[in-house]
């Protein structure tokens, strides 16, 4: 267990010389992970497809075109992002100079997460990079396969010491906890989320937790349905349902029930054809552990459609619940399967009383064709982020802060945001040694003729 | 629990939306500022009778800064709260993309005894306006403040969504069990663990703005008379007790020789003769604070000062010399008005003292030459930096306050008040129509859906040209 020390220490070691600071040496490392992704796509790929059953059309948009668009944005906007910004001044500062710094924090911990565990690891080591950052990166052990690509790749193109990765699990995991950081990012769920902000405070280290809880949606009755479930039925099954924003569960008036569960089926159809389970573009569960639980949670429900599972593969069919009890297990965990529960509501403030009941989610999803509705229901409710008549959307805009609220995380990163994130703002006052002028009013011995000025 | 029903109750008001609405935040803001003025004097009796601070820094540190920022938060409030539309990518270019500003919800806010009404209105005014409800807790050590805000302030306050609760270090335990969606904590960095710790349990996000030792460097080249005043300015303001003070001074022995007379002759100017008798120095808080500053007194070797008094609990304003790293006033913050000297050869020996410790709220460079001021900024880390001056970079709310490492996280002042007592919640709205511009992203997969989604939504460098 030394090893994680031996490890934290030579990148802090790494990270005191100096040498992650200059720009041009940060895009230079940035270069050379866009290097990485565009020589070895195959080796990624093939990791992803080891893992998660993941096709690779759909592997390379949702992992490896939103890292290539990370790095293209960082490499253009990083010298006016890390340039010194100067702020409004007063009378008495007048002719200072009053600005901030853009600084690197330190050594930064990405933790990963299995589900998409390329991009979810690259992400924030970009940001975390681009801020001058040193970056120890502990990818999840459950995707082996990418954790292992990961470990094999990394060093072959980026800076050994300023940027190790660590594998291992649990044991692991905690040993690396013990180290001081400077942030630390993690991406999962809420139970591990305590665990490493408790892990944190030890040392006083910012965090950020990206975790995740059941991402409503609520269909209004007034609304293209056709279209409405395509996109939901897109978003909930692609990557079987592992998606931290995925539509959790739907919210709908029990007349559109029937309506919602017709036009998800034909649209099941569309994507993956008669037998999905031959389908190219379907996944899998990522292991044995998560499919019990997910089919324990189909136990007394109704299943209007799907329910197929077979554990040999870890398949489980996409799959529709109807009239389902806020009070059922599907209805407590967040399902991160292909399970889509809907649960009846018989207003717009019902949607919404049920929503703030629980904790806070990582994304609210509403669809309706009354921009007012809408709006409401964004005012009166409270999520990580939100698209309105789409599922998943937000994500991919770098230019929106991605995170959680609550329960399903603190702090945000994408783009410019990343940036921040790993960054220390400076403040920084420059002043004349001349110029004393000015200062004696503030000297004592006061009076009240000085205070009334 | 003691505090649940007081924590469900300000939740409540919090879920009716009673905070939402931008009137309700400005109307509890003008309050702030009628309480400021309106109760101006027993503010500063409570503050005196607490640590003997003097009218003039009271004034300045406990009711102007605070009315400045209210006035920054009142000027700006509607704009701060506007949704802030972001660029939109070529796949979206016909959506709504926008950041909400939104509460986080109910806010504990722990302040500390030594600023104790800055310290409580200053983050107070962000968490209003960023339209949270907010429970108070102020420091049970300064005790007629501590009145003054459970009976005075609280009543200038929606009773539904502000609460003042008073108490000990057992009371701030018990608190600490609740759910908050907020904390904001002023303190020391041992009780920044512990208040970090108890919000893990939640998930609570915090702002902890801690201290630790900062250095103060003064280089062979510069005005030493100007310098000698503004850091005894700086360091004896408030008796010492400032997280923000000169901590400790780096110069060389040559430096030190000239810069003795001159902060002798500064003190002197300050205070007279003997400053005891000066209404315009402090004392310590309690018996407590003054054994422990007392007890750092034997470091090195007492060169101007040194004089105490227990009963009025005084420390007179103290310089010593000969100290070493050791010593017990080069291992913990000081918060008294004793400044040491460590002696160090030259600008980079002292450069390597700062970054051999842990990383203070501000480093402070004193130097006529430009190039040194900068060298030390660029070579060391710190909350923030001020060069040629002390404390007078936290009167500017343009500029973000806060620590780094053991001296902090999270910030505030200004907007950055605001922005740190808001959720920053990302939105984006489609329109339902258009259908077949999302043809490309649905299963079946092709490569020619492919190359679609591919050309939409990707960030292409300004000088690739991207043909087919």
């Amino acid at each position: 267990m030394e090893r994680m020390q031996q490890v934290v220490g030579r990148a802090r070691a790494a990270f005191n010389t100096g040498r992650s600071r200059p720009l041009e040496f940060r895009i230079q490392q940035l270069k050379a992970l866009e290097r990485m992704v565009q020589e070895r796509e195959k080796e990624i790929l093939a990791a992803l497809k080891a893992d998660l059953h993941k096709g690779e059309p759909n592997a390379y948009s949702h992992e490896i075109l939103g890292v290539l668009g990370e790095l293209a944005l960082v490499k253009e906007k990083l010298p006016s992002w890390a340039a010194p910004q100067h702020v409004k001044k007063n009378l008495m500062t007048l002719r200072d100079e009053a600005y901030i710094n853009y600084e690197p924090l330190g050594v930064v911990l990405v933790i990963g997460a299995w589900n998409y565990p390329f991009v979810l690891v690259m992400q924030p080591l970009i940001g975390a990079i681009a801020a001058g950052n040193a970056v120890v990166v502990k990818p999840s052990e459950v995707s082996e396969n990418t954790a292992k690509m990961i470990a094999d790749l990394l060093p072959q193109y980026l800076d050994r010491e300023l940027y190790p990765v660590v594998t291992g699990g649990v044991p692991e995991t905690t040993e690396l906890l013990t180290q001081r950081f400077d942030h630390i990012l993690y991406t999962g769920n809420s139970a591990v989320g305590k665990i490493v902000m408790a892990a944190a405070a030890k040392h006083l280290t910012p965090v950020t937790l990206e975790l995740g809880g059941k991402s409503p949606c609520y269909i209004d009755k007034d609304c293209d349905l056709a279209v409405a479930c395509r996109r939901i039925a897109w978003g909930k099954y692609m990557n079987c349902g592992q998606t931290c924003i995925a539509p959790d569960y739907i919210l709908c008036d029990p007349s559109i029930q029937g309506q919602v569960v017709e036009n998800i089926k034909a649209t099941l159809q569309e994507f993956y054809g008669e037998d999905v389970k031959s389908s190219p573009d379907y996944e899998r569960i990522i292991n044995k552990r998560h499919f019990k639980r997910i089919l324990g949670l189909l136990e007394g429900q109704k299943i209007a459609h799907g329910g197929e599972t077979d554990e040999a593969s870890c398949f489980i069919a996409p799959t529709i619940l109807t009239d389902v009890s806020p009070e059922s297990k599907v209805m407590e965990e967040e399902i991160f399967g292909p399970v889509l529960p809907i649960v009846t509501v018989k207003s717009v403030e019902e949607a919404i009383e049920l929503i703030n009941s629980r904790e806070k989610p990582l994304a609210l999803y509403v669809f309706s064709n009354n921009k007012q509705l809408i709006k409401r229901v964004i005012s009166e409710t409270s999520s990580g982020g939100v698209t309105g008549n789409d599922v998943i959307m937000h994500f991919f805009l770098s230019t929106l802060p991605f995170g959680g609220v609550g329960h399903s995380g603190m702090g945000a990163y994408h783009g410019k945001h990343s940036f921040e994130t790993f960054s220390h703002r400076r403040s920084c006052l420059i002043k004349d040694l001349k110029m004393e002028g000015t200062n004696k009013m503030r000297y004592p011995p006061g009076s009240q003729k000085k205070v009334d000025l | 629990n003691p505090y649940a029903g007081l924590v469900s109750h300000l939740r409540a008001s919090w879920l009716s939306r009673k905070t939402q609405p931008v009137k309700f935040r400005m109307a509890q803001l003008e309050a702030l500022g009628h309480f400021l003025d309106e109760r101006k004097q027993e503010i500063l009796e409570a503050i005196a009778a607490d640590l003997g601070k003097p009218p003039f820094e009271a004034e300045l540190s406990e009711i102007l800064v605070c009315k400045n920022e209210l006035h920054e938060t009142l000027n700006n409030l509607s704009r701060w709260m506007k949704d802030e539309q972001v660029d939109l990518s070529l796949a979206t270019r016909l959506d709504s993309a926008f950041v909400r500003k939104e509460p986080y919800g109910v806010v504990l806010l722990m302040a500390p005894w030594n600023y104790p009404i800055h310290l409580i209105l200053v983050p107070l005014i962000g968490a209003i306006a960023a339209g949270n409800c907010v429970l108070i807790k102020p420091s049970e050590i300064s005790k007629n403040t501590e009145r003054l805000v459970a009976e005075v302030l609280s009543s200038y306050l929606d009773k539904d969504c502000f609460a003042v609760v008073t108490g000990g270090v057992q009371e701030t335990t018990r608190l600490l069990e609740n759910k908050f969606d907020y904390i904001f904590f002023t303190g020391s960095p041992s009780v920044g663990r512990v208040v970090m710790t108890a919000a893990a349990k939640h998930l609570t996000p915090v702002t902890l703005e801690l201290g630790g030792k900062n250095p103060c460097y003064v280089s062979d080249t510069c005005d030493v008379h100007n310098v000698a005043r503004r850091v005894v300015w700086g360091r004896f303001f408030n008796a010492g007790q400032t997280c923000i003070a000169p901590d400790y001074l780096l110069c060389t022995l040559e430096m030190q020789e000239k810069l003795m007379p001159a902060l002798r002759e500064a003190i002197t100017e300050f205070f007279g003769p003997n400053p005891q008798e000066s209404p315009d120095f402090g004392r310590i808080v309690d018996d407590k604070q003054f054994r422990r500053v007392r007890a750092l007194l034997c470091s090195g070797r007492v060169a101007i000062g040194g004089q105490t008094d227990e009963a009025e609990r005084y420390i007179a304003p103290t310089v010593l010399v000969d100290v070493q790293p050791s010593d017990p006033v080069m291992q913990e913050e000081i918060f008294g008005p004793i400044l040491p000297i460590v002696v160090v050869a030259n600008m980079d020996e002292a450069i390597d003292f700062i970054n051999a410790r842990e990383r203070p709220l501000v480093i402070y460079a004193f130097s006529s030459s430009d190039k040194v001021v900068n060298q030390v900024l660029e070579r060391t880390s710190s909350g923030g930096f001020c060069g040629n001056d002390t404390l007078m970079q936290v009167m500017l709310t343009s500029l973000p306050f806060g620590g780094i490492g053991n001296s902090g996280l999270g910030m505030y002042h200004g907007k950055f008040s605001f922005d740190t007592f808001s959720h920053h919640r990302g939105c984006m709205k489609r329109g339902m129509g258009r259908e077949p511009l999302n043809a490309p992203r649905y299963p079946p997969y092709t490569q020619q859906k492919f190359g679609i989604v591919r050309a939409t939504s990707q960030v292409t460098r300004k000088d690739d040209c991207t043909l087919l």
